[in-house]
């Protein structure tokens, strides 16, 4: 397998404030890599220094073009699709309006309006709501609308933040579920940012512990979910 | 203030149906065809300055109510509007209806080079800046090297046109036909807008705009060009105004104005256009009402009225009507 993301000595920071010093790491093409670690790490950087939303250098490759001095906008329209942590819908939109955005960049209409019953075949209770403003759904509802605005944008790779924040045990399983579905058979390799360890090792391929804005352990996702001592030390199961 | 006008999320089966909606249209503009024969002359010319009103509300709630971006300086762009359009007739004797799409695109451009600047502000500060361009423009108005374009202190007296074609109308019947005809377009317009694509990329900019940039949405170029069309609204409407009321003057286009706009624009809803109509209506006929009942109190009567009304309607017009229809539709399906 090739890289589809590569990361080289990312650094970040906010004003002055250094929060990633040298960060290097990658994402396989159709593949899951997963950023695991504790508040304040920088994980939740990492994610807007690749989109471009926090000052950053390094350097970042996505499908063998840099994209390091890209704005966000671009980064979007090249085939990256965030999803903050937060979820970060448009609230007084309704579902199906928020999904359209998603689409906004894109020009085959039929295409999009099939996208549309594509992310409500994976969501039906989006589709239930599709009236209804996004503001008004429950915090569960609103994470899924995010990910399936992101979708809408046919991504190559998606940056997802702690997508399990907040929804329900069994919710958390079904979303899992559905990710590894969107990765198997739409071939959408994902970058999922998590706490929730033990899932997040579950559905990826490729893992990096982050501690303090630098990478301290990097490995399978299977050698780290078996190694007792690195999840003892660094994950707390 | 933002946050205050939700939309209720209505069912499918309480939306506007499409007969009743444009049935509802046609017979509000048969009454406001017909208005102008059965009143006075007066009341007709009170009428045409709340269109007037009405199309500059419109444009600041296209950047307010659907962009998210704070302007108390919309009196600059409805002077400029009136001052471009008074110049013309005065200076290079413009017919007076190609005044309007100039005074509309000089206001574009300088709206939307306004508003380049302007991405960097925030809320507060954005009103804080567009409110130095309020404060400066009576002032560079006034300036003697442009005395001889501007007229100065004095500002520029225009003719009022009489009815084209021979018709059988007073100059203010055809000024307040005139006036219906570029509202009915502007307002169309402005709903074609909000309804389209680049009107969804408005409102997600307002809504979030960090989301809307993951989206790949440029938020610089539709926050400036949003001010450029804001602008033009505003500047048209300026140039309407101008022929109306058939003077310019400095001090005709103080901050007070926007704030005018301003209250306008709340009173009608914010991010609903047909509320431009009920705000236009406000902020002509209220202060005179206001008047009315204390003259030494006039403004302290006013803005009680203000007051109450954002307390018991504070949706402003948009949450009325929508509560009626809805009571209405409730009432069709039983
Ligand atoms: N906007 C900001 N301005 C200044 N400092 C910030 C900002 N956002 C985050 N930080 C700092 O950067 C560091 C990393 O934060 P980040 O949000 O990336 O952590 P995280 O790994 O996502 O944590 P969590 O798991 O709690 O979400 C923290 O020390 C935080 O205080
Ligand atoms: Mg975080």
């Amino acid at each position: 397998m090739t890289a589809l993301l590569e990361v080289r000595d990312l650094h970040a920071s906010y004003g002055t404030t250094r929060v990633l010093h040298g960060l290097s790491f990658g994402v396989l093409e159709g593949g899951v890599t997963t950023l695991l670690g504790g508040n304040g790490a920088g994980k939740t950087t990492t994610l807007r220094a690749l989109c471009g939303m926090v000052l950053r250098t390094g350097e970042i490759t996505f499908a063998g073009r840099s994209i390091a001095h890209l704005s966000t906008e671009d980064i979007a329209r090249l085939g990256i699709a965030h999803v903050p942590d937060g979820r970060g819908t448009f609230v007084r939109l309704t579902v199906e309006e928020n999904l359209e955005l998603g689409a906004i960049t894109r020009r085959d209409r039929n295409a999009i309006a099939q996208d549309v019953e594509r992310v409500f075949g994976y969501f039906p209770i989006l589709q239930k709501r599709r009236g209804q403003q996004a503001g008004t759904l429950s915090g569960g509802e609103q994470q899924m609308l995010a990910i399936g605005r992101a979708l809408m944008l046919q991504p190559r790779l998606m940056l997802l933040d702690e997508p399990s924040f907040g929804l329900a045990p069994r919710l958390v399983r079904e979303l899992f579920g559905i990710l590894a579905a969107l990765n198997k058979s739409e071939g959408v390799s994902l970058l999922v940012v998590e706490q929730n360890a033990a899932l997040a090792l579950d559905l990826a391929d490729q893992a990096y512990l982050v501690e303090t804005g630098r990478i301290v352990f990097s490995g399978a996702a299977r050698e780290i979910r078996e190694d007792e001592k690195i999840r003892r030390s660094y994950l707390g199961y | 203030m933002l946050e205050s006008v939700p939309e209720p999320a209505v069912p499918d089966v309480l939306a506007p149906s499409l007969i009743g909606r444009n049935g509802l249209m046609l017979a509000l503009l048969a009454v406001a065809l017909l208005l102008p024969f059965v009143v006075q002359n007066f009341l007709i010319f009170q009428l045409t300055l709340v269109l007037v009103y009405a199309i500059a509300i419109i444009g600041l709630n296209l950047l307010t109510g659907f962009n998210g971006q704070f302007s108390l300086g919309h009196s600059a762009f409805y002077a400029l509007g009136a001052y471009v359009a008074a110049m013309l007739m005065d200076k290079v004797d413009f017919p007076y209806p190609a005044t309007l799409p100039v005074a509309g695109i000089a206001c574009f451009v300088f709206g939307f080079l306004f508003g380049l600047p302007a991405l960097r502000l925030e809320g507060v500060y954005l009103a804080l800046a567009t409110f130095a361009l309020a404060v400066a423009t009576p002032q560079i108005l006034k300036l003697s090297p442009l005395e001889y374009w501007t007229g100065g202190v004095q500002g520029i007296v225009i003719n009022k046109p009489d009815a084209p074609f021979g018709l059988p109308l007073t100059q203010d019947q055809w000024l307040y036909f005139f006036t219906l005809f570029v509202t009915v377009i502007m307002t169309v317009l402005a709903h074609n807008l909000v309804a389209s694509r680049t009107g969804r990329a408005m409102m997600a900019i307002r809504d979030n705009p960090t989301a809307a940039r993951s989206m790949g949405i440029n938020i610089a170029l539709y926050k400036s060009l949003t001010f450029g069309v804001s602008a033009l609204y505003t500047g048209i409407a300026g140039a309407l105004g101008a022929i109306v009321v058939q003077f310019v003057a400095p001090d005709s286009f103080t901050f007070l104005l926007s704030i005018t706009l301003l209250v306008g624009l709340v009173v009608g809803g914010v991010g609903w256009i047909p509320g431009a109509f009920f705000g236009g209506a406000f902020v002509l006929f209220v202060p005179n009402f206001a008047e009315s009942i204390s003259k030494g109190l006039s403004g302290a009567v006013y803005g009680v009225m203000i007051i109450l009304l954002i307390f018991v309607l504070p949706t402003g017009a948009s949450g009325l009507v929508r509560a009626a229809l809805q009571r209405l539709r409730a009432h069709k399906i039983q």
